[in-house]
């Protein structure tokens, strides 16, 4: 690739080998991955580039997502670039060392292929795995399509690694209706990406020239103020979150956005989704805008740190906003995208009626025609305001 | 390095680092303790065994091969005084 005179070439590509050529175009350094359906085909193809000799990493098999994200810290505490990909029941199991990979703030680059957890078994897809992670200290961003994965895996390592940032960051990309799907999209060659990603620099790094202590204990003294400066810096992550994807566009004309509009110009109505629903969501609002409907569509790329401004922002004077989550938060208020989005908005003094529909569960289809349908119901629920605070739409019974 | 509640978000270190080792020494622990060791010098054989036992350790060797604890870090947990040879330890509740 990289003896190509353009920087880019237009390939098709399963989405997920795509990913694994991303991981492979960032010169990773180190990977440490249990397989798991879906996010499989990343890991066994990062696999076979180690052994070919095609990728210049340090690859270790591991037997858990316990220890693959173990070793992703350990390999991050010594300097190394560092990459894992994930999946639901994999995700979880790294639940407790999540959050210490970030409060350590090791820049780990992690590919989660969003697919229903247990119980009942599932291997389909949806965001429940995700928002169960939801508060673990990462950057978290959802693609949409083949090419936005490709993209977002090779700028999560820069944002993860700039000085000022040093936070880890998942890309979520939704399992099998994207890792499996073959797409057309652009692929860069090395020197464009080596350019645009330098090799990372730590900041802090074992050594035993300058011994530290890494994840030393913290008394009640200090603890809440070892969390805010995790807080604040998330939340400043922004600014830079935005300047690589500025760069990014100025070196392929794709331009991405914490929330990102679709046909919004003075639209009355407005759906909210993330990752690949967004694609089949434009499709009806295309539709139903052609029949007169006033409709929008807001993507939401950037999950934490959460795009308050942006928000607000992008809903306007809108008077309607539908929450589309494929995710469930039980026994609570809806979906936890609902959540969110009603909290950011609730102090704004115009603001739209917000209602929640969950759909797309544990790899329910979601055609075009179910936004039609929701935008019916909707629009019924908004004249009646008692009504229910969610719906899980299409649940039979 | 400043004291711990001196210290605000501002200056924490990137991912919480220690720079400096042997932190945990200031760290008093001795507060936590509702009882003390106490030697029956008349009965201790000078084995060393408390002192070999003792999880932190805060077990110190005095002049003539005796063991007394330091106040600054013994838990009082006990152990000592359950593993003593010759039952010369008894544990003893702090005062109020």
């Amino acid at each position: 690739m990289s003896a190509k005179a353009a920087h880019a070439k237009r390939v098709g590509m399963e989405v997920s080998i795509a990913v694994s050529h991303a991981v492979q175009l960032a010169r990773a350094e180190a990977i440490a991955a249990y397989p798991i359906t879906p996010q499989t085909h990343i890991v066994e193809h990062l696999s076979s580039m180690v052994a070919n000799g095609d990728l210049e990493a340090e690859f270790i098999n591991v037997e858990s997502e316990h220890s693959a994200m173990s070793a992703c810290i350990g390999m991050s505490a010594a300097g190394a670039r560092t990459y894992t990909a994930t999946s639901s029941q994999g995700l979880a199991l790294m639940f407790e060392i999540l959050f210490i990979a970030s409060a350590m703030r090791f820049p780990i680059v992690m590919t989660v292929a969003n697919r229903a957890l247990s119980g009942p078994l599932s291997i389909w897809n949806d965001h429940g795995d995700i928002m169960a992670a939801r508060d673990i200290g990462w950057i978290q961003v959802f693609v949409e399509n083949g090419q936005e994965a490709f993209d977002h895996t090779i700028m999560a390592f820069k944002i993860a690694e700039n000085p000022k940032v040093l936070i880890p960051t998942i890309v979520n990309l939704d399992g099998f209706i994207l890792s499996h799907v073959v797409e057309a999209l652009e692929m860069l060659d090395q020197e464009t990406v080596d350019k645009f990603l330098p090799p990372y620099q730590p900041r802090h790094c074992l050594d035993p020239k300058h011994p530290v202590t890494m994840g030393a204990f913290a008394m009640p003294e200090i603890y809440t103020e070892v969390k805010w400066n995790h807080q604040v810096t998330l939340s400043n992550a922004y600014e830079h979150i935005v300047a690589v994807w500025d760069e990014w566009a100025g070196l392929t004309g794709r331009r991405y956005r914490p929330v990102e509009r679709f046909m919004t110009e003075d639209a009355k109505i407005l759906f909210l989704t993330m990752g690949s629903l967004s694609q089949v969501a434009e499709i009806a609002v295309e539709e139903l805008r052609a029949q007169g409907v006033p409709v929008g569509l807001l993507k939401l790329r950037m999950w934490r740190p959460f795009p308050f401004k942006d928000l607000r922002e992008a809903v306007g004077d809108a008077e309607l906003l539908i929450v589309c989550d494929r995710a469930l938060s039980m026994g609570g208020p809806g979906g936890p995208v609902l959540s969110e989005v009603r909290s950011a908005l609730y102090q704004q003094p115009v603001r739209p009626q917000v209602f929640g529909y969950i759909i797309g569960l544990g790899g329910r289809d979601v055609p075009p025609e179910a936004f039609k349908d929701i935008l019916a119901k909707a629009q019924q629920e908004a004249a009646r305001p008692s009504g229910q605070e969610f719906c899980l739409y299409g649940v039979r019974g | 390095m400043k004291p711990l509640e001196q210290t605000t978000w501002q200056e924490i270190e990137l991912g919480g680092l220690l720079r400096e080792p042997g932190s945990a020494r200031a760290y008093k622990t001795g507060d936590w303790r509702s009882q003390h060791p106490v030697w029956t010098k008349s009965r201790c054989i000078r084995c060393g065994v408390c002192w070999t036992v003792c999880p932190e350790p805060a077990i110190i060797e005095e002049p003539g091969g005796y063991f007394d604890m330091n106040p600054d870090y013994c838990k009082g947990c006990g152990t000592c005084a359950r593993e003593c040879v010759t039952g010369c330890i008894t544990m003893v509740p702090e005062e109020e």
